[in-house]
């Protein structure tokens, strides 16, 4: 039996007024590959982001690996720290080199002597294949290298579960499949990953599972050869229609 | 606490220096009006000089307004005030304060203005200059508008400092604000007056460092 | 106007050498002086900062925190120097404090280029893209390494133009002491001026000045066209 590694509890969230999260539920299994997709302003990011709390859940529970996140007493960085997150802007420290950025985490939030977290960073940076460029600061990098340093970053932290935020929206067309090739060797390798995306290729490919979000709910869920070419509802009809 | 009041916000102590600091206010408010004013202009006129560029006139106004922006104004107005008289130049208290105020101030605000200035791009002088605008309309009408809406923020601050520093002519015995102040205060025995004065510029300059925060904030938006 | 008088009295070779032991010790007090508020300064601005930009997003705690500051840098923003200072050192003895001119001057002083270094700072911070934070933060980082390592680097990096602005116009405010007999670069060449009753050791101090200040401006420009923004 399949471990529950994550489970959304009637999640809502509001802006001021705006209700963006009307209720979420969703129960994410070990090696889980989840793909958010649905229009924009759906609240798929913000679904992402309030799972590891960069985004406060107004009501409901967040469940991660057996503990309730949502409660305040909890030790959010040490829960963070295991679940890894990758953004759309990369968001790469430009003072730090590519090794830098992947020993940061491993030194201060697991406590790591410098020399054990460099292997271990050369390592992750050699599986994304970018071990040549870890002396390299950002700027002198690709989009397409950034985001796979970004990866490299997350994967270093050996997460238990890692967010994606429409990670190669940013990426010029031809820099895309590099950073998917990456990501469909996580999934192979068995990472639990929830990946908000308009790449349906990669949904295709890599998914167990596809969820369609759309004004705050999930109105969808199941696997991929079921939503895309048998989907039941009228708004992913339309919405697939638009994309495929 | 009854010593703070009573060393600090004695009435009476006020009242009986209300003369005093009536001239000093007068004083500070002429010196200050004169002085900013006066600055401006020269500043302005230095930078509109200074974007002609005449070229034997640039190393001058360069020269000049480096050396004194590196010059306490406290030190300037010493030279004014107290060398000057060895060469038979001798000036009261208040105009030697506007002369340094002036000097330093006006160097402040060219560098101000010229960045302004140069800001805006060479085309809009070029299409003025080719409609047959003389450089002064040119000037006049289309580049220091757009210039000076640019430098809103840096403008005020340096109207800001000119104002504070306007206080060191007490220090040449011009019976401004602070001197007054001083003078009640021997009178009174009480510090009430200067605490006074104090409140008086926080009238003055509170608004202004609003104003700065404003402009500040309305750059950084749109930028 | 007497133009002849200019050598005799303006550049007196050998008033300016007898007056050098005393202007050198007033260079020294004057530096002593500027490093000190220099380093307060900063400290105190920084701390503010990162007080206020910690606290922003706290409630009732944030707001407080956050007004009892703005206060602080707003009222030394808008006090003139030699006004603030004259306060400290002929006011405060009413209470019963009675500093001297080296520290009524460095308090002074210092606070007033702590309350700019805070705006600068905050600024700075401010700055800082957010996704910088979130990625910080989304690896488990803590506030305060996320701030050392990550924020501040960047944040001190992009205050220096406006910091070295800050710091040139404050140290040269120092010399207003002189008014309250700090022992400063000014005062001893006034003192100067009346022993030998002839104003070259003031010609001499001002050129020092200059010749301290100038290659400061110029690092500011410098680094304001470096590094953007007109201050």
């Amino acid at each position: 039996m399949a471990k529950l590694i994550l489970e959304i509890q009637d999640l809502h969230k509001y802006f001021g007024k705006l209700e963006v999260l009307k209720g979420i539920n969703l129960k994410v299994y070990e090696k889980d590959v989840i793909c958010l997709i649905g229009p924009s302003g759906a609240g798929k990011s913000t679904l992402l982001r309030c799972i590891n709390r960069l985004e406060e859940p107004t009501r409901g529970k967040v469940i991660f690996d057996g503990v309730d996140i949502t409660d305040r007493k909890v030790n959010l960085n040490k829960i963070r720290s295991e679940i890894g997150m990758v953004f759309q802007h990369f968001n790469l420290f430009p003072h730090m080199t590519a090794l830098q950025n992947c020993t940061l985490g491993l030194i201060k939030v697991r406590k790591m002597r410098k020399e054990e977290a460099e292997k271990k960073a050369m390592e992750v940076l050699e599986r994304v294949g970018l071990a040549q460029k870890a002396h390299a600061k950002p700027r002198e990098l690709s989009g397409g290298q950034q985001q796979r340093v970004a990866i490299a970053r997350a994967l270093a932290m050996e997460p238990k579960l890692m967010l994606f935020d429409e990670p190669t929206s940013a990426l010029d067309p031809e820099l895309i499949g590099e950073v998917l090739a990456v990501m469909l060797d996580l999934a192979a390798r068995g990472m639990t990953m929830i990946v908000v995306t308009h790449e349906m290729g990669f949904a295709r490919r890599a998914a167990t599972r596809v969820c369609m979000l759309d004004h705050g709910l999930i109105l969808e869920e199941g696997p991929p050869e079921k939503i895309f070419n048998s989907p039941e509802h009228e708004r992913t009809k339309e919405f697939l229609s638009k994309i495929l | 606490m009854n010593q703070i009041i009573e060393n600090f916000f004695n009435f009476e102590a006020l009242a009986r220096s209300q003369k005093l600091l009536l001239i000093g206010l007068e004083t500070t408010l002429r010196l200050i009006g004169l002085a900013v004013l006066l600055a401006m202009g020269f500043g302005l006129f230095l930078a509109v000089l200074r974007h002609a560029n005449r070229r034997w006139l640039n190393p001058l106004i360069i020269a000049y307004v480096d050396v004194v922006r590196a010059c306490p104004i406290i030190v300037l107005l010493m030279l004014i005030y107290y060398a000057l008289p060895f060469i038979g130049i001798r000036l009261p208290a208040f105009w030697a304060g506007i002369l340094a105020l002036s000097l330093n101030g006006g160097a402040f605000y060219s560098e101000i203005f010229r960045g302004g200035i140069e800001a805006i791009p060479r085309g809009q002088t070029e299409a003025a200059r080719s409609l047959g605008l003389t450089y002064m309309q040119t000037m006049r009408i289309v580049i220091l508008p757009q210039a000076i809406r640019i430098i809103l923020p840096p403008l005020t601050t340096n109207t800001l400092e000119l104002i504070k520093a306007s206080a060191v002519a007490s220090t040449v015995a011009l019976p401004d604000l602070l001197r007054q102040a001083l003078q009640a205060q021997s009178l009174t025995l009480n510090a009430t007056p200067l605490v006074a004065v104090l409140m008086l510029y926080l009238l003055i300059l509170l608004p202004l460092v609003q104003l700065v925060t404003f402009f500040e904030r309305r750059v950084k938006n749109s930028g | 106007m007497d133009l002849s008088g200019i050598g005799r009295y303006f550049f007196n070779g050998e008033v300016m050498l007898k007056a050098l032991p005393l202007l050198a010790s007033g260079l020294v007090m004057t530096l002593k002086v500027s490093c000190v508020v220099i380093g307060i300064g900063f400290g105190v601005g920084l701390i503010l900062a990162l007080i206020r930009t910690g606290t922003a997003k706290t409630r009732v705690v944030g707001k407080v925190v956050g007004f009892l500051i703005r206060l602080y840098v707003d009222l030394l923003r808008a006090s003139p120097y030699l006004v603030l200072l004259s306060f400290v050192y002929f006011g405060l003895p009413f209470l019963g404090v009675n500093l001297s001119t080296f520290w009524a001057t460095v308090i002074t002083f210092s606070a007033c280029l702590s309350a700019f270094a805070e705006e600068t700072f905050r600024a700075g911070i401010e700055a800082i893209d957010r996704g910088q934070w979130e990625a910080a933060r989304s690896l488990g980082l803590s506030f305060f390494d996320t701030m050392r390592h990550i924020i501040l680097p960047q944040a001190i990096r992009i205050s220096i133009p406006a910091l070295t602005n800050w710091t040139v116009a404050i140290t040269k405010a120092i010399s207003m002491a002189s008014a309250i007999a700090l022992p400063d670069l000014l005062k001893q060449a006034r003192w100067a001026q009346g022993i030998f009753a002839n104003p070259s050791p003031l010609i001499e101090a001002a050129v020092i000045y200059v010749l301290l200040f100038f290659p400061l401006v110029k690092l500011t420009l410098f680094l304001e066209r470096k590094w953007g923004k007109l201050v």
